[in-house]
């Protein structure tokens, strides 16, 4: 079924845009149907007489054999069988639909199981294995949901009935439970964007309405984020789940309970981490921003700092806007608790010779509020900053990020010209100093290697190895 | 303060000279802080060191402490910290003392990041061994407890690799708390720690009282294969196959079997996967009469799922299982049960599942003896040789010498041919290069006859792909040939055609011919080489390119050692002495060096056999010789980047390589 050929398996350097060409089918059948002709056909279904033409007492009788004759599930991958009944189960569907949306006084207590069992058997399936092993969400076209003509329905119907003003969440919890909200988490993962849309909403719905299932749902998110960041790197729903937890925490009344500032410490951060950060990082900074209170800004800002990309350019000039979205939001005082390391590593952002990263790092003196954070405490970041800049001034390759850092040096030398005239007169000997500290390390280690050496050629020779501590003098006092 | 100063080392160190020096912590701690994160990273792997220079005594008084105290780092930091702990029981004094590692590693087993925490655990089963049974019951264990009921989920995933390295050596009531604490991790409310339980439960299994594995292991075996989660029902699969090879064989239907069978029909494919891909060590944990009754009908189910990933992984096991077979009803089995699974698998949708079967479907002909294997076996393996993926049939193709053992490889020579020919004008060249590999093999079982009529124009075809890596096999493939068919058939077929490209206008087939000289002259013997290459060498030495000329001098010294002593005094040497005043530098260069070359050649041998790795860029033939002289730590890195380098010659590239070895060594 993969569309790759084993030919260019072999071959191991084919071009994704040829890869994708050769791509002929995007659909897939859902790993519930047997594909060869083994599995028995599905029950036929005829079309009942509609809703809307039966007397009332005949209505919910109908409805509830309605609701039955949708639990048959048809096989979209194949395309030729059973296609009366795939329409006659669409247009009830469609009906239904139509039914719970503009009826009041349908949703009696026996059609809540109904309705669920339907929904369970139409949506909760395990998800086939995905076609395409390296399926990046960028680049490829996503897998699109085979039965999704039903499915679909199915969705909207379950939603309407969710937003009816007779439903009653007292009656539906029974139905509705954990184990429902479970698989239906799991149904995120799906390649299929139309359907993660559906399921964001619907979540969103059960989270309103259902509040004993609340902490439960914020967990099992939790559950889902840490297998993604620590276990399989591969979830397909991460933007859509942030989204949710989003709207969820903003309706949290400060101060920020224990449990979500555990949520940005354990996962929000590490999830920067994540190879496929590009496509959540609107949402994560989104809800970095809207979540922390002023107080941990500086926490945030401290992981990013950990979690610094190291390799990946277009990884750091994220985190460069997201540092910059923080700090238009910072108090000065929260400021001051973060500047050093923070300006440490802007300073090596500025000299990346990626021109992209220095460039983004150099906007920030575009920006009139951070210019007067750097303003008020320049007496401690103009000495972080001086090296890399003066550096770069002269020894980067990219004229634009040259004239940019003249601008810089310039408005550096402005706030404070005198500390400026004494970077520029100690910067050689700073560099001579460094130097030689260096060689001083290197020193150490090679006596250090020296005293293993001869430690282990004590061993080989067979000699009972001294131990050093015995040759310690010993009234030395504590070190530390 | 005078502890920055450095000291000198006591009396005591035996032949010591002063200016060995210790250094106070304070110093050394300052490195494990540097700010660049590459300097701290250096400095931790090589904390051994500095632990060495500290001594056993201030290792655990001050350095243990600082490093417990200062866990927080970059991941990168931390995973190094992991592995040296690890190794550290010498240096903070032997296993007496090695109960003070343990803090430093409780806390890395906490952090989030997996590889971290792996490490961790992994050390911390090292070091456990080394724990007198006393130290494991007075710190390891209360350890284990710690981690198995802390409140973050990495703890307690940590906590689940180590009972299993206690269990063992700990008195009965420490035992009966173990199997609590794993018992409660087993349903803990986070899939990550069940995950990791049921990932453990085999091994901890296997170091349980069997009364134990009947009463508490079973039951927690069903509970996670039928966990809610299929991440986690996955893993018990595993830990079935474990439980069930140690069980007595009466038990096991009542005990596992329900479950493994549950399993195998699981709603979910990833666990229908992991049942197909350990079938062949669960059919040696329930023995043959399970397998009888059970076994076959899952594996028939599983050859037929909806799933491909999942007929993949059966199909894999298609031999493994029908050779494991109780030998009485083996065949009847394969021929009424299997056998029509594998027939449909033959013309499966998915090219995966088509090409894990051809991977072994060969395998079954010695199993099932020679009719069978013609009446029923032979049809499909025809029909796999025509598939549409190439990887099919080369797959079919690399495992023709099981049914040439059975049934000879004439049955299948009239598909094969077509097969063959059109696998070596693949498009890909990996595909080409698949090919030439198992044409000696294929030679062999065919017989020279049919070879000549068929294949050899093939093999001679690929002397002139424009792949140079197809070139190089081909050439290496007539070697080969000769050396199964003789010298006297390479003089009748090979050779004429090999030595007709002398006179190719295109100079990569010109040097073609000489790479084919080089493999040929030691197979074919000195009389064919004297007679028949060495003339044509001599011209070439002519060439108008510089490549081909060079390639000359190369040639002359790789054939030197099959010719007589008269030939290369008289005809060889004169050839290299006219090269060697050639007119462009590399030339020069390569004729010098054969001239010189006969003893670097032997030292050369030996360097090749201490290093296997530089043994294929000393089989091309351009590698310069006199690398091998320079046997320093550079040489060896070289040997360890020339693979890399292009494969045809750029020689600036490798004098330049050459140069810088000389310079550093001399």
């Amino acid at each position: 079924m993969s569309a790759i050929s084993a030919s260019e398996k072999v071959d191991g350097f084919t071009r994704k845009s040829v890869r994708k060409a050769v791509r002929q089918r995007v659909c897939q059948g859902s790993s519930q149907f047997a594909a060869s002709s083994s599995r028995p056909a599905a029950p036929e279904i005829s079309a009942l007489p509609q809703l809307k033409d039966a007397s009332s007492t005949e209505q919910h009788e109908l409805f509830m054999q309605k609701l039955q004759q949708c639990c048959v599930m048809f096989d979209f991958y194949d395309t030729v069988t059973d296609l009366k009944s795939k329409e006659t189960k669409r247009a009830t569907l469609n009906e239904l639909v139509d039914y719970v949306s503009t009826n009041r006084g349908v949703l009696v207590e026996p059609v809540y199981p109904e309705i669920t069992t339907m929904v369970s058997t139409n949506i909760f399936r395990t998800l086939p294995p995905s076609e395409n092993p390296d399926f990046d969400p960028e680049e490829d076209e996503p897998t699109l949901e085979a039965s999704w003509p039903h499915m679909q329905l199915v969705y909207e119907f379950f939603l309407r009935f969710l937003e009816n003003p007779d439903f009653q969440p007292s009656t539906a919890k029974r139905y509705i439970d954990q184990k429902f909200v479970l698989q239906l988490l799991e149904l995120f993962d799906s390649e299929d964007p139309r359907e993660r849309e559906f399921i964001k909403t619907i979540l969103h719905r059960i989270y309103g309405k259902f509040l004993g299932l609340r902490a439960f749902v914020r967990k099992q998110i939790n559950n889902i984020f840490l297998r993604y960041i620590y276990e399989t790197e591969h979830f397909n729903g991460v933007a859509e789940l942030l989204e949710i937890l989003g709207s969820i925490i903003n309706g949290f009344a400060l101060p920020l309970k224990a449990e979500h500032k555990q949520f940005l410490m354990k996962i929000l951060i590490p999830l920067h981490t994540a190879k496929g950060l590009a496509l959540f990082h609107a949402q994560v900074t989104h809800k970095a921003c809207s979540i922390i209170s002023d107080t941990l800004k500086p926490i945030v800002v401290r992981g990013l700092l950990k979690f610094w990309p190291k390799t990946c350019s277009q990884k750091e000039v994220m985190f460069l806007g997201e540092i910059e979205e923080i700090l238009d939001v910072i108090e000065p005082t929260q400021f001051k608790k973060i500047q050093e390391p923070l300006f440490k590593q802007i300073s090596k952002c500025v000299a990346s010779p990626h021109f992209q990263v220095a460039e983004r790092a150099l906007y920030y003196w575009n920006n009139e509020y951070i210019l007067s954070l750097i303003e008020e405490n320049n007496a401690k970041i103009l000495p972080i900053m001086f090296a890399n800049l003066y550096r770069i001034s002269k020894e980067h390759w990219n004229p634009t990020i040259v004239a940019l850092v003249y601008n810089v040096l310039k408005t550096l030398m402005e706030m404070n010209s005198k500390l400026f005239d004494e970077l520029t007169a100690s910067y050689k000997c700073d560099r001579q100093r460094e130097k030689k500290k260096e060689q001083e390390r290197e020193e150490l280690w090679r006596k250090l290697d020296e005293l293993r050496l001869q430690e282990t050629s004590a061993i080989q020779n067979n000699r009972c190895a001294p131990c050093i501590a015995t040759l310690l003098p010993t009234d030395d006092g504590p070190f530390l | 303060k005078n502890n920055v100063n450095i000291k000198e080392i006591g009396p005591g160190m035996a032949g010591a000279d002063s200016d060995d020096s210790l250094y106070p912590i304070a110093v050394l701690i300052d490195e494990l802080r540097n700010e660049d994160v590459q300097l701290r990273l250096n400095s931790i792997k090589k904390l051994s060191t500095i632990a060495l220079a500290l001594g056993v005594e201030r290792t655990r008084t001050e350095l243990l402490p600082f490093l417990t105290d200062t866990i927080y780092d970059e991941d990168e930091v931390l995973l190094a910290l992991a592995e040296q702990l690890g190794n550290f029981t010498m240096l903070v004094g032997g296993p007496e003392y090695v109960h003070c590692l343990l803090p430093p590693l409780e806390s890395l087993a906490t952090v989030e990041e997996t590889v971290v925490r792996d490490k961790a655990v992994e050390s911390l089963r090292k070091i456990s061994h080394e724990h007198s049974p006393v130290d494991l019951e007075v710190h390891f264990e209360p350890l284990v407890k710690r981690l198995a009921s802390g409140d973050w989920f990495t703890s307690r995933t940590s906590a689940c690799g180590l009972f299993s390295v206690c269990y063992p050596r700990v008195s009965s009531t420490v035992k009966a708390e173990i199997r609590q604490h794993f018992r409660t991790l087993c349903s803990d409310d986070t899939p990550m720690v069940r995950r990791a339980a049921a990932s453990k439960l085999g091994e901890f299994a296997k170091v349980l009282e069997l009364e134990y594995v009947k009463s508490d292991i079973i039951s927690l075996f069903t509970a996670l294969a039928s966990d809610e989660q299929d991440s986690v029902r996955l893993l018990a699969v595993e830990a079935g196959v474990s439980i069930a090879t140690l069980l007595p064989q009466e038990d096991l239907e009542a005990l596992v079997m329900p479950t493994l069978r549950q399993a195998a029909e699981d709603k979910s494919w990833r666990v229908r996967y992991m049942v197909a891909d350990k079938f062949s060590d669960l059919q040696k944990a329930v023995g043959p009469e399970i397998t009888k009754n059970d076994l076959v009908p899952a594996f028939q189910n599983l050859l037929k799922d909806c799933e491909a990933e999942v007929r993949a992984a059966a199909a894999n096991k298609v031999k493994e299982f029908c050779e494991n077979l109780p030998e009485d009803s083996r065949e009847t089995i394969i021929m009424t049960h299997i056998l029509p699974c594998v027939k449909e698998l033959v013309s499966d949708t998915n090219q995966h599942v088509k090409s894990a079967l051809a991977s072994v479907i060969m395998g079954l002909s010695t199993i099932l003896g020679k009719d069978n294997t013609i009446e029923h076996l032979l049809p499909l393996f025809l029909a796999q040789l025509k598939d549409e993926c190439p990887e099919v049939r080369l797959n079919i193709i690399s495992n023709l010498d099981c049914v040439n053992e059975v049934i000879g490889i004439r049955q299948l020579s009239q598909s094969l041919l077509p097969a063959i020919v059109e696998l070596a004008e693949d498009a890909k060249w990996r595909v080409r290069l698949a090919i030439i590999e198992y044409m000696p093999l294929l030679a062999g079982q065919l017989g020279v006859e049919f070879f000549d009529e068929k294949l050899n124009s093939l093999c001679m075809a690929w002397l002139v792909d424009h792949v140079y890596a197809i070139r190089e096999a081909a050439t290496c493939n007539l070697m080969k040939l000769v050396e199964k068919f003789g010298a006297e058939w390479a003089q009748n077929t090979i050779v004429p055609k090999v030595l007709g490209m002398a006179n190719d206008p295109n100079y990569l087939h010109r040097m073609t011919t000489l790479f084919c000289i080089n493999a040929l002259s030691e197979v074919c013997g000195q009389e064919i080489t004297t007679k028949h290459m060495l003339p044509v060498v001599f011209k070439m030495s002519n060439d108008q390119v510089a490549n081909v000329r060079f390639n000359v001098a190369k040639s002359l010294q790789k054939i030197g050692p099959v010719l007589d002593s008269n030939c290369l005094q008289t005809e060889v040497k004169p050839v290299l002495e006219k090269l060697a005043s050639d007119q462009d530098m590399d030339v020069k260069y390569f004729a010098q060096e054969a001239i010189s070359g006969s003893s670097t050649g032997l030292f050369m041998e030996k360097q090749c056999a201490l290093f296997p790795l530089s043994k294929k860029c000393f089989r091309d033939t351009w590698l310069p010789k006199c690398f091998v002289q320079l046997f320093t730590k550079q040489t060896i890195l070289l040997f360890i980047l020339t693979p890399n380098l292009p494969a045809e010659p750029s020689c600036s590239v490798y004098h330049h390589l050459l140069n810088l070895s000389l310079g550093s060594h001399i």
